[in-house]
């Protein structure tokens, strides 16, 4: 089952945000899991017209998926899908 | 006077309460997150924060007990489709104006937006709708540009309290338009406008007014701080007349401020060209106009005079009665209690201060 860890930073506004399995296959279904477990969390990862924000990151398995619109990247039973912040700004 | 200055800060919302004679520090809340807006609705009493998140995007949050507690609303989305081009999608860059609807309309609510969306709420915030008359406007796509920011942004909403269906706007860079129907349909207000920095400066749109405020006492008197000057009108602003300083230094700014009780009167807070945007001569000064901009004072008592390079953001002069307060680039807020002429400094060490509200 893929898990998907997330930054320490979106804690802040997730206060219980935790390791958490999913069970789609694709990483857009992914997202669509995570937000039914944390409402509201996929506002801060994606703009209004589904797209990945440009300080925000995911790698799966180590690899920056490659498509920040379509997100249609594929996951496996024994993925680490890890949302994290581009760390810029002062 | 209203007894309480918020500000949006680059580092906050920050909120001061005068008591005992002196501002005190009242609250904190977002720590480190930039407040693009801070804003207190009258009718309510609600405070609102338009907060933009450098990662996870902007944010909008309501109080409902000074700052205590916040609940996030929804924030305007752009519908599926929008386009600031062709082939670049719209989204919500930044919050950059909000304002009430006023007495009649208690549940309407105005944001103005980079990238040049006017969104309104019918029901007091809980959702935000796209003004879409205004973002299918035919200058927008090829006559609007960015201005202080990389899109269009719209950063004033000016309701009249005699028909509050009737709005005013500000863009940089489009200039001034006016509804008289709440936003269903739209005129262009730029008569008498400069926009000497296009091939054409009498241009349709491509204004740039840094801030346009309307006088409470007289509505149809608006002003604004240009980026070409200091311009005003008394027809609700179907003809504008330049009533800067030629040689300055009330001349080039990005902040006015107009008296709750004198439409003859106003402040500005004068910047270097646009070459520079430094404080000029390395000094701050407040600007006040008592004749509807015919003359104009400096008053620099309780301001710094040297090595200063201060300017003030365009949300970030504000008056209220006698007093006048004002917060700058460089964390620096100032109050004066007799309408600009003498200064007392409320804190020198802020982060950067966006936007200034006296409330109550």
């Amino acid at each position: 089952m893929p898990v998907v860890k997330f930054t320490y930073a979106l804690k802040r506004f997730f206060p219980g945000l935790k390791d958490t399995p999913a069970k789609s296959v694709i990483l857009s279904d992914v997202l669509d899991e995570i937000e039914m477990v944390y409402p509201g969390i996929n506002s801060y990862i994606l703009d209004e017209q589904g797209n990945l924000r440009r300080h925000v990151n995911i790698f799966i398995n180590g690899s920056m998926i490659p498509d920040r619109a379509k997100l249609d990247s594929e996951v496996s039973e024994k993925s680490e899908i890890h949302i994290i912040q581009a760390l810029s700004g002062g | 006077m209203k007894p309480t200055i918020l500000l949006g800060t680059r580092k906050g919302l920050i909120a001061y309460h005068f008591k005992n004679g002196k501002w005190q520090a009242e609250n904190l809340s977002f720590e480190g997150t930039p407040v693009s807006i801070a804003y207190a609705d009258p009718r309510t009493g609600d405070w609102w924060a338009c907060l933009d998140h450098g990662h996870w995007g902007v944010k909008l949050h309501r109080s409902k007990d000074r700052g205590a507690n916040w609940e996030e609303v929804t924030a305007p989305a752009y519908p599926e489709g929008a386009e600031i081009k062709e082939g670049m999608p719209a989204t919500t860059r930044y919050i950059w104006a909000m304002a009430h609807g006023g007495q009649k309309f208690q549940s309407r609510l105005w944001i103005g937006t980079d990238p040049g969306g006017l969104f309104m709420s019918e029901d007091a915030g809980d959702s935000f709708q796209l003004v879409e008359s205004l973002w299918n406007h035919p200058t927008r796509k090829d006559g609007w540009f960015g201005g202080g920011r990389d899109q269009p942004g719209i950063h004033s909403v000016v309701v009249d309290p005699r028909n509050e269906n009737h709005i005013h706007i500000g863009i940089s860079c489009a200039g001034v338009f006016e509804s008289v129907d709440a936003g269903k349909t739209w005129e262009i207000r730029n008569k008498g406008l400069r926009a000497e920095f296009l091939p054409d400066p009498d241009a349709q749109a491509g204004h740039d007014p840094h801030i346009l405020v309307a006088a409470p006492t007289n509505p149809d008197i608006l002003w604004q701080q240009n980026h070409c000057g200091i311009f005003r009108s008394v027809d609700a602003g179907k003809s504008w007349q330049d009533i800067g300083q030629p040689e300055g230094p009330a001349n080039f700014g990005f902040a006015i401020a107009v008296a709750d009780d004198n439409a003859e009167q106003a402040w500005v807070a004068p910047a270097n060209s646009d070459m520079t945007r430094t404080a000029i001569k390395g000094a701050l000064c407040i600007c006040r106009t008592d004749d509807g901009g015919k003359t104009w004072k400096d008053f620099r008592k309780g301001l710094p005079q040297e090595n200063c390079f201060d300017i003030v953001y365009r949300h970030a002069l504000v008056s209220s009665g006698e007093a006048v307060a004002f917060g700058t680039t460089t964390g620096n807020l100032f109050f004066s209690p007799d309408r600009g002429e003498s200064w007392q400094t409320i804190n020198n060490y802020l982060p950067m201060i966006y936007s200034v509200q006296f409330a109550d």
